[in-house]
């Protein structure tokens, strides 16, 4: 098992060093950060001296084994833009994305679970048939579409919600938390929701499937002959099995939530590290977007071992084959 | 009316000025397109900050509504001989922490603002002198006469040099600093209001100054300041009332906001002039099917082009009216009085432009490729794309190269090798001079743009760059004002570039909010007033 995690580590390792190297090659491709700190009227020689200054003339894979040198020391560099540690400015801000994206995949799981169960138990209701044509808006339409939608609605006609901002915060530690503030509360519906519907579509789709399939299978026709109760056995016996895949979607969609709210934050004006990078690339602030790219593979690296992990403990076979590897 | 009518009517009145008076809590809240990044007064020469920077610093001179300079943090300053001004402080001024404001910090800021990561150099000559005489008056000892010495010295704001020094803040907060800079995150002036707390990139707050020198022109308890990138969710905010202010309103909206009945538009000509520009230094051009020569190089082409293209159309169409034609490089507003006239925009003549195409050699047209922003102005993308649809028809076939400004900047600056035959540029004066564009935009210039680092053309006369010469260090106002009119008339002639328009300005502001439009598009907090 040790020997598994360890060498999972190591691919982890080789993965980040990927992603950075990437990332190098193609902030050449991104503009000249310099045109973006100065203002419109900054002579050309200060521009080339900040150049000079900033390394930026250095051939790529020096610049890159620069960065390298500073990340292992968990030095990330100064910000372009805001003349702030990179390291504090994602850590500032990796509150916000965390909890819009826990909110978002809480909400998909519980609606999105519901729904589908209600969906493949009364399969020809006319709610069922409502279920299904929201899904089809959740798969089809843009994430910024719905939330400029949910805004105009919301915010602008019925002024109900905020449009944009985390509300009030409280600060726990190192920690920020809109969820212990009414404004707080009222400001994360919208950004969940639109962050949320694409999971929330997803999981009742697959919900949905599984059921049926469940449904069908020979232990549930058991169950029914015992004359256990319907509830029991939809309950107890089919919706349990439906889950095992829907927990693994969820764990793994944690991740795609996580990066992609670069989008919802946009449209919301939500102060985190997705804007953060958003802004970032608009103004070529090479030191945010190289830290922010590192932090998502490593996200997405740690999940993956995760839930490998999970699988050893749930599956035992698994346990056998890491041992005698084929 | 009866007595007693009267009498009650008397009593409610004095009840209604009576709750009138107390001073209710007036939070001001706005949203700008960009970030307040920096708090360091001398980190970003940019409009919008500068303007930010003015709620807590306070420079020497200072602008009025109408753009006028008047007195700042000096009561008055008198020049001496030509090359010694004088400038005599205000006393009794204190900056928030309490320290007195005094010469000193007038001569640490001049060295701070020239020094290494100051992206404000240029407020002063480099060579200029800042001499303390006692601890109220400053001397500026000069190496050439300059008319306009002060002109930009309202953006040009004073720090405290004790503060500075205690939190290890004497020089800028550069661009490549490695460790983080104390006066990027805490401000320190003498100015009308105090930040209280600064998240780079999501939240700025203000409160007044009780201690504030001046006449307070605001009525607001608190001033709250959040970026909102997004143009639709920015208009969303002003028309919900969660902000109060924002800018710049995307011309598509103008209609929505106005028709909302809480808010509007508030439109006003901005400083900026929107112009074309031809590589003229290149003996060929580096993308276009002509070999051996540059056809810019010839006036007729250039006037082709410009008789060509159809001012109007663009303000109507592109603009949604939302424009002012520009018959010159340089704001109508900031010419010598009575010389706007003299610049009227060019008029279209399609016939004369095919004629003067065919003298020139060119009877078919030819064919280049234009570099346009495409997020950088109001519309600019679009303004191209009718630009390269009007040259069409005098036979000019113009491919269009649109992209994103930090990847155009990158190729037509000085830094990218002046990389372009054809391109779309806007331009603000920062001093409100015709100086600053006579030597930026049309000054002649060498490969590393030494002498007019902004003519990414290269377009170069001689005599013009004289009459530059003569118009930096002519003191008396009406000889440099015809000089003034003088160099333009020369530049006219030679269709040096093509002045498109000024955009107009267009914030969206609640109709609870009084605030003050000034043509340079510096929003000031201290002259805010909230219902």
């Amino acid at each position: 098992m040790l020997a598994f995690i360890v060498r999972r580590a190591l691919q982890a390792l080789g993965v980040l060093f990927a992603v950075g190297l990437i990332a190098f090659a193609m902030f050449r491709f991104a503009g000249d950060p310099v045109n973006q700190m100065v203002g419109a009227d900054t002579p050309p020689e200060e521009r080339l001296a900040i150049r000079e200054q900033l390394g930026l003339n250095d051939p790529v894979v020096l610049q890159f084994a620069r960065y390298l040198a500073g990340a292992l020391r968990f030095d990330f560099g100064i910000s372009y833009q805001f003349r702030q540690p990179v390291a504090q400015l994602l850590s500032e801000r990796m509150p916000a994305t965390l909890e819009l994206a826990l909110c978002a995949t809480l909400l998909a799981l519980v609606f999105g679970i519901l729904m589908g169960v209600y969906s493949a138990l009364r399969r020809d209701s006319a709610l069922a048939k409502l279920f299904q044509a929201i899904s089809l808006i959740g798969v089809s339409l843009p994430t910024f579409l719905i939330g400029i939608l949910l805004i105009y609605l919301f915010a602008v006609t019925l002024g109900w919600l905020p449009s944009n901002g985390r509300g009030e915060t409280v600060r726990l530690g190192w920690w920020t938390t809109g969820l212990l503030t009414w404004s707080g509360l009222k400001a994360l519906i919208m950004p969940s929701i639109t962050l949320g519907l694409f999971q929330m579509t997803l999981i009742m789709r697959l919900v949905r499937a599984e059921m049926l399939e469940v449904l069908r299978t020979d232990y549930i026709r058991f169950a029914r002959a015992r004359g256990l109760r319907t509830r029991a056995i939809h309950f107890g016996h089919a919706l349990k099995n439906t889950l095992v895949p829907v927990i693994t979607i969820a764990g793994l969609q944690l991740g795609s939530v996580i990066a992609f709210a670069i989008i919802t934050e946009t449209v919301f004006q939500w102060p985190g590290m997705g804007l953060l990078f958003v802004q970032a690339v608009q103004n070529v602030d090479i030191p945010i977007m190289a830290a922010y790219l590192l932090l998502v593979g490593l996200i997405f690296v740690v999940i993956n071992l995760v839930v490998d992990i999970l699988y050893t403990v749930v599956d035992p076979r698994l346990r056998v084959t890491l041992r005698r590897p084929a | 009316m009866s007595i007693r009518t009267r009498v009650l009517a008397a009593a409610v009145a004095a009840l209604l000025a009576g709750t009138a008076v107390p001073a209710a809590a007036k939070t001001f809240r706005f949203a700008f397109q960009g970030n307040y990044q920096v708090l360091d007064p001398y980190t970003l020469n940019e409009t919008f900050t500068l303007g930010m920077h003015a709620a807590a610093y306070e420079g020497l001179t200072k602008r009025d509504k109408d753009l006028n300079i008047i007195p700042g943090l000096a009561e008055r300053w008198e020049v001496l001989e030509p090359l010694r001004w004088r400038f005599h402080l205000r006393k009794g001024v204190k900056f928030h922490n309490g320290n007195p404001f005094t010469a000193d910090d007038v001569v640490f800021s001049a060295q701070r603002v020239r020094a290494n990561g100051s992206d404000l150099k240029t407020r002063l000559p480099a060579d200029a002198e800042f001499v303390k005489v006692d601890d109220h008056t400053v001397d500026v000892v000069l190496k050439t006469p300059n008319p306009i010495l002060h002109y930009e010295w309202d953006t040009w704001y004073i720090m405290d040099k004790e503060w500075a020094e205690a939190n290890n803040a004497v020089n800028p907060t550069s661009a490549s600093a490695t460790t983080p800079s104390y006066a990027a995150l805490n401000a320190n002036g003498t100015g009308p209001f105090i930040v209280e707390s600064h998240q780079p990139g999501v939240k700025t707050v203000w409160k007044p100054n009780p201690n504030w020198w001046g006449q307070k022109e605001h009525n607001l308890t608190e001033v709250i300041f959040t970026p909102i990138g997004n143009d639709a969710t920015r208009v969303a905010a002003l028309l919900s009332g969660e902000v109060d202010w924002i800018d710049p309103v995307p011309l598509q909206d103008i209609q929505r906001v106005n028709s909302n009945p809480n808010t509007q538009v508030l439109t006003g000509p901005e400083l900026r002039t929107i112009f074309l520009g031809f590589d003229q230094r290149r003996d060929e051009l580096k993308y276009s099917n002509v070999k051996g020569k540059n056809p810019f190089k010839d006036v007729r082409v250039r006037e082709a082009f410009q008789k060509a293209i159809d001012l109007n159309l663009i303000k109507e169409r592109v603009m949604r009216g939302a424009s002012v034609p520009a018959g010159l490089l340089i704001s109508p507003l900031l010419l010598p009085s009575g010389a706007a006239e003299l610049f009227p925009p060019a008029k279209v003549d399609i016939d004369g432009a095919k004629k003067l195409l065919a003298e020139a050699g060119y009877p078919n047209g030819f064919e280049v490729t234009m570099d346009c922003p495409n997020d950088r102005y109001v519309n600019d993308e679009q303004i191209c794309q009718a630009v390269v649809g009007m040259l069409a028809r005098i036979g000019v076939k113009v491919n269009l190269n649109a992209q994103t400004k930090t990847r155009y900047f990158a190729k037509v600056l000085a830094t990218g090798g002046y990389d372009t035959s054809f391109y779309l540029l806007g331009w603000t004066p920062g001093s409100f001079d015709s100086w600053n564009v006579l030597t930026n935009i049309t000054g002649c210039r060498d490969d590393s743009g030494k002498g007019g680092p902004f003519n990414f053309g290269g377009y170069c006369n001689p005599k013009l760059d004289e009459l530059s010469a003569k118009i930096l260090v002519e003191t008396d106002k009406a000889k440099r004002d015809a000089l003034i009119v003088e160099a333009w008339k020369l530049e006219r002639a030679d269709v040096s570039h093509i002045p498109l328009h000024q955009q107009t300005l267009a914030w969206g502001v609640s109709k609870k909010a009084k605030v003050v439009q000034r043509a340079d598009n510096q929003f000031l907090l201290y002259w805010v007033n909230k219902e």
